[in-house]
């Protein structure tokens, strides 16, 4: 019954926060803020967004970004306004040019370079038989690997 | 033997890959330029815990050291206080403003930490964390330093000394106004 009683006492009381929430933010879409969140590194977190993060610092950033959608910025003018502060740093994908275009390029590159290297390898590899057959086993050195086999037999 | 025709492939791989992680190595992960140097700071305007009005807009003409901290930042925050209070009293009369923003905290242990070091420059709180956006702060300790034309000059990471101050307010000093 106590259990009961706490359950319902909870309930009423994330439904009041919920409702004072929407209160504030009744304008803005929470889908948009939290995607703008999710592209934000939070500050005081290791590779954590500031969608994702519990931290008070994210609930904070989260709050500025409500307010700025609210105020009637786009969501690329919120996250311009991150950028300005912190730097490219503050976004968790390095923006796709000028030195950080290497972090898209280069996994690519080493991909198709590997891929090339295999294929030739493998070409080689393939054909070796078929060209340089192994030489026959000359008659002295097969009666010597008969006996070392059979001396290891032995013991 | 099968792959000596490809010799020359390895040194062309390995080489781009040395010199990037050369690159890596040479830059400190831990160092984030902060791009606000040389920008116009932000404008604020708090309640200090004496209760009065302090903003940005009204120190303008005078060298501002801005200094974040919490009283949950233990130890740096806790090592840097008695430096903070010393440069003020050093510089309180030659044009500087020293201004302590306490971001994240709880008003009564931050009430703590005002009166354990005896800091009599302003100190405000800033319990949205608008302030701390603004100025690009991700962690505690942070100082900033800012000219008589309101631009941030010198960014500080971590724990503030006497020395790091002066160096950076004597050269402000010397600016003309």
């Amino acid at each position: 019954m106590r259990r009961l009683l706490e359950a319902a006492a909870l309930t009423a009381v994330v439904l009041a926060a919920l409702q004072g929430r929407a209160a504030v933010a009744a304008q803005v879409d929470e889908r948009v803020v939290h995607e703008v969140a999710a592209q934000l590194r939070c500050v005081v977190c290791q590779s954590l967004s500031v969608a994702d993060s519990p931290s008070e610092t994210a609930n904070q950033m989260r709050q500025i970004i409500r307010e700025r959608l609210a105020a009637g910025e786009s969501p690329e003018q919120v996250r311009a306004y991150f950028v300005e502060k912190y730097g490219e740093w503050i976004l968790l994908s390095p923006p796709k040019s000028g030195f950080n275009l290497l972090v898209w390029v280069v996994p690519f590159v080493g991909l198709g370079v590997g891929l090339v290297v295999v294929v030739l390898a493998l070409r080689r590899w393939s054909r070796k038989p078929a060209t340089a057959a192994s030489p026959a086993l000359d008659p002295v050195m097969r009666e010597r690997i008969r006996r070392e086999m059979s001396e290891g037999d032995k013991t | 033997m099968t792959l000596r025709g490809l010799r020359w492939a390895i040194p062309a791989a390995v080489l781009p890959v040395l010199a990037l992680l050369t690159y890596g190595f040479w830059t400190d992960p831990k160092e984030i330029p902060s791009p606000l140097l040389g920008r116009p700071a932000a404008a604020f305007s708090l309640a200090t815990f004496d209760g009065g009005p302090i903003s940005l807009e009204g120190l303008r003409g005078k060298v501002v050291m801005l200094n974040f901290w919490a009283s949950w930042c233990v130890p740096a925050c806790y090592d840097e206080a008695p430096a903070v209070e010393r440069t003020w009293r050093a510089y309180k009369n030659q044009g500087v403003m020293v201004v302590g923003i306490d971001i994240q905290d709880k008003e009564e242990a931050a009430r703590q930490f005002l009166a354990r070091f005896g800091h009599t420059f302003p100190n405000a709180p800033d319990p949205r964390g608008r302030v701390s956006v603004d100025y690009g702060v991700y962690g505690v300790p942070e100082t900033f330093f800012i000219d008589r034309n309101g631009r941030v000059r010198f960014k500080h990471v971590g724990a503030l000394t006497d020395e790091i101050a002066r160096r950076h307010l004597d050269a402000l000093l010397k600016e003309p106004a």
